[in-house]
């Protein structure tokens, strides 16, 4: 066997050779994409296909979209490519050669990290802006695009990166970023609820606070004093709040709500439950509810708890101010479980646009749900729909707001605070709330081209007590909000209201508010 | 041959071999060791030295997103199984669902599976297309299927208009098939007043006729999603067992007299006993870390938790509530009753080996 000792010997020092290149991943990458040819997009394409029939390779589209994106620096008539899942009909695509995309590939440590974004779109002369929120579609996509198109004029020599992460109310998002960020990896900037979803992301070690933008856009002056109490987390604000939604508004089906001879809408639980039965009476189902997505009940739940006591109260419930244990909370609580009893039974089915939906087609009449569910009125032109403050919460406004967040590790931070400083501004505000469908976080916006619920919720904006949504990571830091989701889904089923009273005091008491 | 020498402190005297380690070992072998290292070092790191640091994390503090690795014991397990927190009920009603989840889905999948591989084996025309349609199911991801489920057993309800498969039966005249599937939230369990409930409080053992050691309707829907995709699996697995019994046993039994299912039960069924073996270990250990099919059908939280597993808890403790140390006592529960499965399972195979 002696004789073959140097075969072996030369395979062990090959495969030691082959693990040498995982140490190298991180060299710095050069873009030299030559466009080999240019490529029109005609229906029924994807770059899967399109990379598949050029290279052989259904996974090798990186290097058309990073090549397309550099073309496009120079000649417009180049698509610029977002997502390499979505191309659209009549795109001009570089499609580099066979040998350049190769060498790309060699290169490529993947798309969610900094040396690959800027590998697929180029850096700018004064380098990148990476945003990171979960604006994917509809309203609110075309709203970070406008404000995007407004970042753009002011500083044409920075690169935006859109770093968007789909996914509902952010969950996938959550636990992404954070993962990335405690790897050491972040955006420029994040999308981040306003209040104490900051705690998620250690504030101080990942994030870092914002309050020179405050100061250099004196930007205390225009959001009011309630927001700013909000938004102050450890004493520092943490991000650039864009838009305000509000979650404790009942929506009702006018048609149905006159079908039924109602004539004013509810606005205490007395009346609401009158209602209620009137509706069934007439064969209507009362009430929509969804309930799939984990978030739906505990929504509904803390617009009727701000209903059941006045705006401080409900405030002081996160401050330790007001006790868990007050009747007011069980009175809530009995409230919320008559309430149910008017749902339909398959909400745990449906998720909330599905709710919704049910009020569009007419087979519900109520739904409590935050105001972008108006976003799917507009959108399925559906005018005949009244809306009012879920029953006791006049004057008081829970709200959540996405604000724009500074991670401490941002590869471009003088672009980041930029960036910070339009996200404040009033035009990007209005710009942007317009087509996202929410209000604006400043009190002096102008409201004369927007459509009639987000006129009265700006007017409501500017006396009511601002108080922070639970559900939406306003108002708890996030172990204490989940204790109030798990509680919440608990009692959705058990309707037990002494356990889940001392459940949620319970968790109150966990977060360092003995009751 | 060895030499002798003073050390250095000119005391000690030590034996010496004169060949160093590695000159002793024969080529092959230090090889075939360098060639195995990158494999070896990475299980190292990324299985087991994860495992041992998820361990740790289990018992410190670290239940918020600020690492704090002050040592607390056993103090997240207990707040698990004791105290009568949320989470603790949260956590009952997950094993509870997954231990029904679990004898159901591998239960129905060995029946099924071993049904269709018999009725194969009867050498029917067009075999290789059953097969192939029995099996596609496997090729789809749990998520595709857990959506596709979902939007089958939505319920709907008289209202506002019956969906999917109520809407099926509704329409064939069957309004008492109907059912609320996954959003069932009635639990079956021994209820205290009833004559067994009786026995077991004159035994001690009372607390077993509570919701907690009961059986979740709602999870029913769950097995019949992941028993969809894996029954086709397991037929393949028994009919490649079923083909491998030399067909002379069988002659041989029915010339001796046996029945056709004496054949089954006297001869086919004891000789497919590795291939059981096997079945349910591979659907147990698939059916303890079930996620991907529970979180894209009911995200667990249908009828207060009916449908919830411990590994959508964890992920939802470590990465919503970002209560690190309390996902991980999740995740090492989890792993110690995959353990409990597969260890022994493990032995047996290795002493088979040997022998």
């Amino acid at each position: 066997m002696a004789k073959f000792k140097w075969i072996y010997a030369f395979v062990a020092l090959a495969m030691l050779l082959a693990l040498l290149p995982i140490g190298s991943v991180n060299a710095a990458p050069t873009n030299a994409l030559a466009c080999a040819k240019t490529y029109t997009v005609s229906a029924g394409d994807t770059l899967s296909a399109i990379s598949d029939k050029e290279y052989g390779d259904i996974k090798a589209y990186w290097p058309i979209m990073a090549g397309t994106n550099l073309m496009n620096k120079e000649d417009a008539s180049f698509a610029r490519v977002e997502n390499p899942d979505s191309i659209e009909v009549g795109w001009k695509l570089c499609i580099p050669s066979a040998d350049d995309a190769k060498a790309f590939l060699a290169q490529f440590p993947g798309p969610n990290t900094p040396a690959g974004v800027s590998m697929l779109f180029g850096k700018g002369a004064k380098g990148q802006l990476i945003v990171a929120s979960w604006w994917t579609n509809g309203g609110e996509f075309a709203g970070l695009n406008e404000m995007f198109k407004m970042f753009k004029q002011q500083n044409p020599d920075v690169e935006i990166v859109n770093a968007a992460i789909a996914g509902g109310a952010g969950t996938n998002f959550k636990g992404q970023l954070l993962s990335q960020l405690l790897g050491g990896v972040a955006p420029d900037t994040f999308q981040l609820h306003a209040g104490w979803e900051a705690d998620t992301y250690d504030p101080g070690t990942l994030i870092v606070n914002v309050d020179d933008v405050y100061k250099r856009n004196n930007l205390e002056a225009v959001f009011p004093p309630t927001l700013l109490k909000m938004l102050k987390f450890k004493d520092h604000y943490w991000g650039v709040p864009v838009n305000i939604h509000r979650s404790n508004v009942l929506w009702y089906n006018k048609a149905l709500f006159e079908k039924a001879g109602i004539t004013a809408a509810p606005a205490t639980w007395d009346e609401f439950f009158a209602a209620a039965d009137k509706l069934k009476a007439a064969g209507i189902q009362p009430v929509a509810l969804g309930g799939k997505d984990g978030f739906e009940l505990q929504h509904t739940f803390e617009g009727i708890l701000a209903g059941s006591m006045t705006a401080d109260e409900y405030a002081g419930l996160w401050t330790g101010a007001t006790s868990w244990k007050s009747p007011k909370v069980a009175q809530a609580l009995e409230t919320f479980k008559k309430y149910l009893t008017y749902a339909n039974a398959d909400h745990d089915a449906l998720t909330w646009a599905a709710a919704t939906q049910l009020l569009i087609d007419g087979k519900a009449a109520m739904n409590i749900m935050g105001d972008w569910a108006n976003g799917q009125f507009v959108a399925a032109n559906f005018t005949n729909y009244g809306w009012e403050p879920v029953p006791g919460s006049k004057g008081t406004y829970v709200a959540l707001s996405d604000s724009f967040a500074l991670p401490a590790k941002a590869p471009n931070p003088d672009n980041a605070n930029l960036w910070l400083d339009l996200a404040g501004s009033r035009p990007a505000q209005e710009a942007f709330n317009k087509l996202k469908g929410s209000i604006c976080a400043r009190t002096d916006c102008d409201y004369s081209t927007y459509n009639a619920y987000l006129q009265s919720a700006a007017k409501d904006w500017q006396v009511d007590s601002i108080v922070p949504s639970v559900t939406h990571g306003a108002a708890a830091k996030p172990s204490w909000a989940k204790a109030y989701t798990d509680a919440i889904t608990l009692f959705g089923t058990s309707g037990d209201v002494a356990a889940t009273q001392a459940a949620l005091a319970q968790a109150a008491a966990d977060a360092g508010y003995p009751q | 041959m060895s030499s002798t020498f003073e050390s250095a402190a000119g005391v000690a005297v030590v034996n010496m071999p004169k060949k160093r380690w590695w000159r002793r070992q024969n080529w092959e072998r230090i090889v075939s060791i360098l060639i195995l290292m990158p494999s070896i070092i990475a299980l190292a790191i990324f299985i087991y030295a994860f495992i041992g640091w998820t361990g740790f994390i289990s018992l410190t503090a670290w239940n918020s997103s600020v690492p704090d690795f002050t040592f607390v014991g056993l103090k997240n397990y207990a707040r698990l199984f004791v105290g009568g927190s949320t989470d603790m009920i949260r956590f009952h009603y997950d094993i509870r669902n997954e231990v029904g989840f679990l004898i159901l889905f591998v239960g129905g999948c060995i029946i099924i599976g071993f049904l269709l591989a018999t009725l194969l084996d009867r050498k029917i025309r067009g075999e290789s297309i059953f097969r192939s349609i029995f099996l596609f199911p496997m090729a789809i991801s749990f998520i595709v299927t857990g959506v596709a489920w979902r939007w089958i057993l939505t319920p709907g309800t008289q209202e506002t208009g019956w969906v999917g498969i109520n809407l099926l039966l509704t329409n064939l005249g069957l309004d008492h098939l109907r059912s609320a599937w996954f959003t069932d939230p009635t639990v079956l369990y021994i209820q205290p007043t009833t004559p067994l409930g009786q026995f077991l409080g004159s035994i001690g053992l009372g607390a077993l006729a509570a919701p907690d050691f009961g059986y979740a309707v709602a999870m029913t829907s769950i097995v019949i999603a992941a028993g969809w995709q894996m029954s086709g699996y397991t037929m393949a697995l028994y009919l490649a067992g079923i083909r491998s019994i030399p067909d002379e046993l069988r002659e041989a039994a029915r010339i001796d007299g046996a029945s056709e299912w004496g054949v089954y039960r006297y001869i086919i069924i004891p000789l497919l006993r590795p291939v059981t073996l096997t079945v349910v270990v591979i659907l147990a250990h698939i059916a303890l870390k079930i996620f991907d099919l529970v979180y894209s059908m009911t995200g667990g939280v249908s009828a207060g938790f009916a449908t919830d597993v411990p590994a959508l808890n964890m992920w939802k403790t470590t990465f919503d509530g970002t209560q690190f140390a309390q996902g991980a006592s999740i995740a090492i529960i989890l792993l110690l009753m995959v353990g409990v499965l597969i260890v022994p399972y493990l032995v047996w195979q290795t002493r088979q080996e040997a022998q």
